[in-house]
C-alpha cells in the first residue's frame, strides 16, 4: 500500500507542477486557435480550430519582420557577449592578476542595476549615437540604427551575467587538464581553442540559451529605442498589435503571436537539452 | 643523460615559505621519490621542476642547462598528474597524440609512437575510446602513455597511484618499476605513501616542511634515519619511540635507561649529548623481541592484536607510552595477555632532544 501511496504522491505532485507551469501556455495555444467571439467564452478545450489569427499575423501584418529583427538582435548580442565572456572567464578564473576578485565583484554589482535606472542616460546616448551614425553612413541603412543600439545595450546588460556564469563553469574545469596541456606544449590560446572550448561547450550552450531568452523577452529597452514599425522587436510588436476597432483587445492575435515566438525557444531548448550540462568533464579526472 | 640539479631553491606562496633552500642532485636515469606528509612541499618541488610554478630564488637545471625561465615545453619533461587530467573530449589515441601533434610530428611517426606506448601499457584495445569509458587503472595508463609518447628526458609523477584501489596500486607500482627499466629515463615521483617510496625508489628524498630531512637509498633511510621524523615516516607500522635517559657514555656506546625499566647499551654516539640527557629511543615493531631473549626487556599488557596472516601486530602500552610489536602470524597471544618485550641493542636508534639521530 505504501508503495501505491508513494506513487500517487510522487506523480500527483508532478502533475500539479506541470499543470501550474504549462496551463497558461496551453490556454494561449487554445485561444490563438479560436475566433474573436469564442475567445471570450472560458473553456478547457477549443470549441473551434481556426488558423485565421496565424494567417493574419504571418501574411497580413508585419509580424514576420519583428521576428527577423529579434533574431538579428538575439544572434548578434549572444555571439558578441559569449565571445567576450569566454575570454574574460578564462582570465578571471585562470590568470592571477591584481584586483581579480574586485573585478568579479564589480561585475556582479553591475548586473544588479535595474534597467530602468539607466534608461534615461541610455536614451541620451542613443540620440548621440544616432547622430554619429547618421553622419557616417548614408541613409539607406538608417533603419538598422535602433537595432544596433539594442544589440549594444543588450550586450552591455548580458555580459556581466554571461561572464559570471562562464567564470563559474571555467573554475570547475580541473586545473590539471590545463597544466597537462601546458606540459604537452600548448600555448594559452591553443588551450582555449582545443581544450577549454570542447569541454566548455555544454556550459556555453547553457549560457547562450539563457542570454538568448533574456534578449528575446526584453521589452523596456526595445520599446524605448525603437520608433518605427519596421524596427520593432517581437515583444514590442506583440504589445502593439491592435484590434479592428478601438478598445478591442485582439486576444486571438496576441496569443497566436505569443505562441509563434515561444515555440522556437522551446524547440531550441529541447534540441540542445542533451548538450546542456551533459557531464562537463566526465572521465577526465578521477571517479 | 639528464641530471637534474636543484640549487638552493626557495619558494614562497604569499608569506608562506614552502620550500626552504633546497638543494638536490638527481642522477640521470635514476628513480627518485620525493616523499613526505601533506604540505611538506613535495608537489611544489615537482611543479617547480616541471615549470608550472615559478622559483623565488635559486636555480634548477636539467642536463646542465638552467631552466628557471624556460616554459615547461622546452624543458623536455612529461608529467603525470594525480587526477590523470586526461582531455575528456578526446579519444585515448588523441590524448596520447596531442603533444606530438603540437610538436608537428608526421602522421606516421605519431601513429608509431602512440601504438608503441599503447603496446607497452597494454591499452591497444582502448585507443578509440573516450576517457569516461575507461576504468581508473586504464585512465592512469593513458595518462602515463601520454607522457611516454613524447619521449622526454625526465618523467615527473605527482602521486599517480593515489586514486587507485589497493590491488590496482600494487599492480601499477610493479608496472612503473618495469617501465623505468624499459625507458631509461630520469623519473621523479612524488608520493605520501612510504611503501611506494620504498618499493620504487633508487633514491628517496624525505621532505619535511620545506626542507630535505634525508636523502638516500630506501634501506639507508630504513636502517639509519637521520632524525626522528625520517625514522617515524619510513616503515609501517611506525617506529616506536620511548622516552629514555643517558646513564653513561663510553668510547663506542651509550648506555640508556628506557623509561626507568631497563638498561641497554646502544653502540651509537653523539658528541653533543652528555650523561643525564633525555633522549628518545626508537625501535621498529619488527625488531622488538616478543617473549624471547633480548638485552633489555619488560612485561606489558596486550590491548589489540592485528592478525595479518603473515605477521601479527600487538598493540601494547606501558605507563601511557604506546608500543607496537610484531610477532608471527599464527601467534597464540590474545588481548589481555601479558607479554615480555625485549629491546635488542643492535636494532635501537637514539635521538637527542632536537630529534637528531646518534650516529
Amino acid at each position: 500500500m505504501t508503495k501505491l501511496y508513494d506513487k500517487i504522491f510522487k506523480y500527483g505532485l508532478q502533475i500539479i507542477v506541470i499543470i501550474f507551469c504549462v496551463f497558461p501556455f496551453y490556454y494561449a495555444v487554445m485561444t490563438s486557435l479560436e475566433g474573436s467571439a469564442a475567445v471570450f467564452v472560458p473553456n478547457f478545450f477549443p470549441t473551434e480550430i481556426n488558423p485565421k489569427n496565424y494567417i493574419y499575423l504571418l501574411f497580413e501584418h508585419n509580424f514576420p519582420n519583428t521576428i527577423l529583427n529579434s533574431l538579428f538582435v538575439a544572434i548578434v548580442t549572444v555571439s558578441i557577449s559569449i565571445t567576450i565572456s569566454y575570454f574574460a572567464a578564462w582570465s578571471l578564473s585562470r590568470v592571477n592578476f591584481q584586483g581579480r576578485s574586485m573585478f568579479l565583484f564589480v561585475i556582479l554589482a553591475i548586473s544588479m542595476f535595474p534597467q530602468i535606472a539607466v534608461l534615461t542616460g541610455m536614451y541620451q546616448l542613443f540620440l548621440n549615437f544616432k547622430e554619429f551614425y547618421f553622419n557616417i553612413f548614408d541613409l539607406r541603412v538608417k533603419g538598422i540604427t535602433s537595432l544596433l543600439w539594442l544589440c549594444f545595450t543588450y550586450t552591455m546588460f548580458n555580459i556581466p551575467f554571461t561572464v559570471w556564469v562562464l567564470t563559474t563553469f571555467m573554475k570547475g574545469v580541473p586545473k590539471e587538464i590545463e597544466e597537462a596541456a601546458i606540459v604537452d606544449g600548448a600555448s594559452s590560446f591553443l588551450i582555449l581553442r582545443k581544450i577549454f572550448l570542447p569541454i566548455m561547450t555544454p556550459a556555453i550552450f547553457t549560457t547562450a540559451i539563457m542570454a538568448m531568452i533574456a534578449v528575446w523577452n526584453e521589452f523596456l529597452f526595445a520599446l524605448t529605442f525603437t520608433a518605427t514599425n519596421s524596427d520593432r522587436t517581437i515583444t514590442v510588436g506583440i504589445a502593439l498589435i491592435n484590434g479592428t476597432v478601438e478598445y478591442e483587445v485582439p486576444w486571438g492575435s496576441i496569443m497566436a503571436a505569443s505562441v509563434i515566438v515561444t515555440v522556437p525557444l522551446v524547440i531550441i531548448t529541447l534540441l540542445l537539452q542533451g548538450r546542456i550540462m551533459s557531464g562537463l568533464t566526465a572521465g577526465s579526472i578521477k571517479g | 643523460m639528464a641530471d637534474i640539479n636543484v640549487n638552493t631553491v626557495n619558494k614562497y606562496f604569499g608569506d608562506v615559505h614552502v620550500i626552504k633552500d633546497i638543494s638536490l642532485d638527481i642522477k640521470s636515469q635514476s628513480f627518485t621519490v620525493l616523499v613526505g606528509p601533506s604540505g611538506c612541499g613535495k608537489s611544489t618541488m615537482l611543479r617547480m621542476i616541471a615549470g608550472l610554478e615559478d622559483i623565488n630564488s635559486g636555480t634548477i637545471s636539467i642536463d646542465g642547462q638552467v631552466v628557471n625561465d624556460l616554459p615547461p615545453k622546452q624543458r623536455n619533461i612529461a608529467m603525470v598528474f594525480q587526477s590523470y587530467a586526461l582531455y575528456p573530449h578526446m579519444t585515448v589515441f588523441d590524448n596520447m597524440a596531442f603533444g606530438l601533434k603540437l610538436e608537428k610530428r608526421s602522421k606516421d611517426e605519431i601513429n608509431e609512437r602512440v601504438n608503441e606506448a599503447a603496446r607497452i601499457l597494454q591499452i591497444e584495445d582502448y585507443l578509440l575510446r573516450k576517457p569516461k569509458q575507461l576504468s581508473g587503472g586504464q585512465r592512469q595508463r593513458v595518462a602515463i602513455g601520454r607522457a611516454i609518447t613524447r619521449k622526454p628526458k625526465v618523467f615527473l609523477f605527482d602521486e599517480p597511484l593515489s586514486n587507485l584501489d589497493a590491488a590496482l596500486r600494487v599492480q601499477m607500482r610493479v608496472e612503473l618499476a618495469k617501465l623505468h627499466n624499459e625507458l631509461d629515463a630520469t623519473m621523479i615521483y612524488v608520493t605520501h605513501d612510504q611503501t611506494e617510496a620504498m618499493t620504487l625508489a633508487d633514491d628517496i628524498v624525505v621532505l619535511d616542511t620545506g626542507i630535505v630531512s634525508q636523502k638516500g637509498s630506501p634501506l639507508e633511510l630504513y636502517d639509519k634515519p637521520n632524525n626522528m621524523f625520517v625514522g617515524g615516516f619510513i616503515g609501517s607500522p611506525k617506529m616506536n619511540f620511548m622516552p629514555s635517559k643517558i646513564l653513561s657514555k663510553s668510547a663506542d656506546s651509550t648506555e640508556v635507561d628506557i623509561m626507568g625499566m631497563s638498561k641497554i647499551s646502544v653502540s651509537k654516539l653523539s658528541a653533543s649529548s652528555s650523561e643525564g640527557d633525555a633522549v628518545t629511543l626508537g625501535i621498529r615493531p619488527e625488531h622488538l623481541v616478543v617473549n624471547g631473549d633480548a638485552d633489555g626487556s619488560w612485561e606489558s599488557k596486550v590491548f589489540v592484536v592485528e592478525k595479518l596472516g603473515d605477521v601479527s601486530y600487538l598493540y601494547l602500552e606501558k605507563d601511557g607510552e604506546p608500543l607496537v610489536a610484531e610477532t608471527e602470524g599464527h601467534s597464540e597471544i590474545k588481548v589481555g595477555d601479558t607479554v615480555k618485550v625485549g629491546f635488542p641493542a643492535g636494532r635501537c636508534q637514539l635521538f637527542d632532544s632536537s630529534g637528531q639521530a646518534f650516529k
